[in-house]
Order: structure tokens, then C-alpha cells, then sequence
């Protein structure tokens, strides 16, 4: 068992998942979007006493702050115990398009270049990580969701806004990956 | 999603170069499964576990604001490879660097909610 769980799991089970955790939200009477509690974390540092649209009551959303510490409970647990330093098994053509770039093949689950210490704390990898982070979260709060809010409830509920935004995420994502990274790497 | 690799920045940007199948795979499965228990939810009018109706509230629609903020929400989910629930899985796995795109986000947000009036929507 424990050696089923330590091996990266196929994109299925991950699906099945996904919906699972929709479905148990549902149930419990809320909604999967994970980027709302960006806005939450923002009006618990008081921001609701100089902006509006954070001055709501953001304890009534502490529920899907616990996601949050879910999150980071289950990424630990699964890097301490259930991994067995697995290489991301990427195609070979992206390794190829990646190294062109400059970016060594993957040696686990993120690119040193970017996420090492070292890389992060020099200005053009800070600058990467903060201004990507930067528009993540003034994107999903326009868009007025992200993967989770869009991509999968919103789809789900067959919301035209939501196949909109998704169509965004990939006009975005597609700008960033054929025209920024060549330019910045 | 660590457990599939969803997680990876590798993986998104095979995804960005349509090289895989593999992350949609994860959000096809996902979205295929969503609508069967969305339809079935509305269809038998289910309840939450406080018997409570189960409600879907329609998003308003318009062009604008999901046109640019999903583009601007794509070019950062690609740069750093984690959307929001992602980067929190991996400051679980120890990844710190992460931090900073964190920090990003929540001040990409506070932003967003300072300048709302002034934006198209």
C-alpha cells in the first residue's frame, strides 16, 4: 500500500480527487475556490479598514482558510513520507524546449533555476517569483477566480464566464511560455 | 495534486507547450466527473448535510473582466507554475522560495481591491 502511495499517482486519481474535494465542499454547503482566500488573508491584516471589498466579515470564511493549512499539511506529508525522490517524468520534448531556454532537466519536482534558494534570492528569480505571484492574485480576483473557481466549479456548472476565463488563463499562460520566458531566460 | 505532479512548474510548462496530455488529463477528469454530480445535484435538488439546498450561483456575465483578468492570472500561472492552491501545497514540500510568489499574490489581490472601481468589468 505504502509503496502505491510513494509512486506519482496517474492523472485520474488525481481527476477523481478533485472532484471528491468539489463534491465534499458542496456538501458541507461551500464552494472549491482556493484564490478567495487571498482576499480573506488580506481583510484578517485589517486591509477592510482602507479598501472596501475587503471589509466583510472574513471569519465566516475560516473553513476555507483550513484548506489552506490542508494544503501545506498534505504537500509535507507527501514530500516526508510518501515520496520516494521521484523525478518529474516530463516528454522529452519539453526538456528539450526547456534546455534551450537554459533550464537543466527536471532532478525533482521544480526547476533549480527558478525555485533553489540561491536562484530566488537574485533579482532577476525574486522578481520572477514576485511579479508572477503579483498576477496570480490581481488576475484571479478580476477574473473573480482561479483554477479551482473557474476551471473546475465554474466549468462543472457549464458557466460561459467561467470557459471565458479559462480561455484567459490560457491566452496568458501561452503569451508567458512562447514570448516572456525566452526573452527573460 | 503533489501526488500527480500537478504541482510542478515542469508540468504546467508541458502543458503551456501541449506536450503531455498528462495535466489534461487531471483537469478533464475533474470537469468531466464536476458536471455529472453538478447535474445530478440540481436534477435531484440534493441537500448539504444541514439540509440546506444545494445552490449554484450563475456568475454575472461579461467579457472584459474574464478576458483580461484570466490573461493576467495565465501569464503569472505560467511564469511560477503554481496556481494559488499549488503554492500552497508546495511550501509543504518545502519549497520556500514559493513564499515570495505568495507574497506576491496577497499583494496582487489587496491591489486588485484598491483600484476595483477604476477597472472594466
Amino acid at each position: 500500500m505504502l509503496e502505491f502511495l510513494s509512486q506519482p499517482w496517474p492523472w485520474y486519481t488525481s481527476g477523481i480527487v478533485i472532484a471528491f474535494v468539489m463534491v465534499l465542499l458542496l456538501f458541507f454547503g461551500k464552494s472549491f475556490g482556493v484564490s478567495a482566500n487571498l482576499r480573506t488573508i488580506c481583510s484578517a491584516c485589517g486591509a477592510g479598514n482602507n479598501v472596501k471589498f475587503f471589509d466583510f466579515d472574513w471569519r465566516s470564511q475560516t473553513w476555507n482558510l483550513l484548506f489552506l493549512v490542508g494544503s501545506v499539511i498534505g504537500g509535507f506529508v507527501s514530500a516526508e513520507f510518501l515520496s520516494n525522490g521521484e523525478i518529474v517524468q516530463i516528454s522529452q520534448a519539453t526538456i528539450q524546449d526547456l534546455s534551450a531556454l537554459g533550464i537543466s532537466a527536471p532532478d525533482d519536482l521544480q526547476p533549480e533555476e527558478i525555485f533553489s534558494l540561491e536562484a530566488a534570492f537574485t533579482l532577476k528569480g525574486f522578481l520572477i517569483l514576485l511579479l508572477g505571484g503579483f498576477a496570480i492574485g490581481f488576475g484571479a480576483r478580476y477574473a473573480g477566480g482561479c483554477t479551482s473557481g473557474h476551471a473546475i466549479s465554474g466549468l462543472s456548472n457549464l458557466q460561459l464566464p467561467s470557459l471565458i476565463a479559462v480561455i484567459g488563463f490560457f491566452i496568458g499562460g501561452l503569451i508567458t511560455t512562447w514570448i516572456l520566458l525566452p526573452v527573460i531566460f | 495534486m503533489s501526488k500527480s505532479e500537478a504541482i510542478s512548474w515542469f508540468r504546467i510548462q508541458e502543458m503551456f507547450r501541449f506536450q503531455s496530455f498528462h495535466m489534461y488529463g487531471i483537469i478533464g477528469t475533474a470537469v468531466v466527473l464536476g458536471v455529472i454530480i453538478t447535474y445530478v445535484i440540481k436534477k435531484y435538488k440534493l441537500r448539504d448535510y444541514q439540509g440546506n439546498p444545494i445552490v449554484f450561483t450563475p456568475k454575472e456575465m461579461s467579457i472584459p473582466r474574464y478576458l483580461i483578468g484570466g490573461t493576467i492570472f495565465g501569464l503569472g500561472w505560467a511564469l511560477t507554475g503554481a496556481c494559488p492552491g499549488p503554492m500552497f501545497v508546495n511550501i509543504g514540500y518545502q519549497y520556500w522560495a514559493i513564499l515570495i510568489a505568495v507574497g506576491g499574490a496577497i499583494a496582487g489581490t489587496y491591489l486588485y481591491g484598491a483600484i476595483k472601481d477604476r477597472l472594466p468589468h
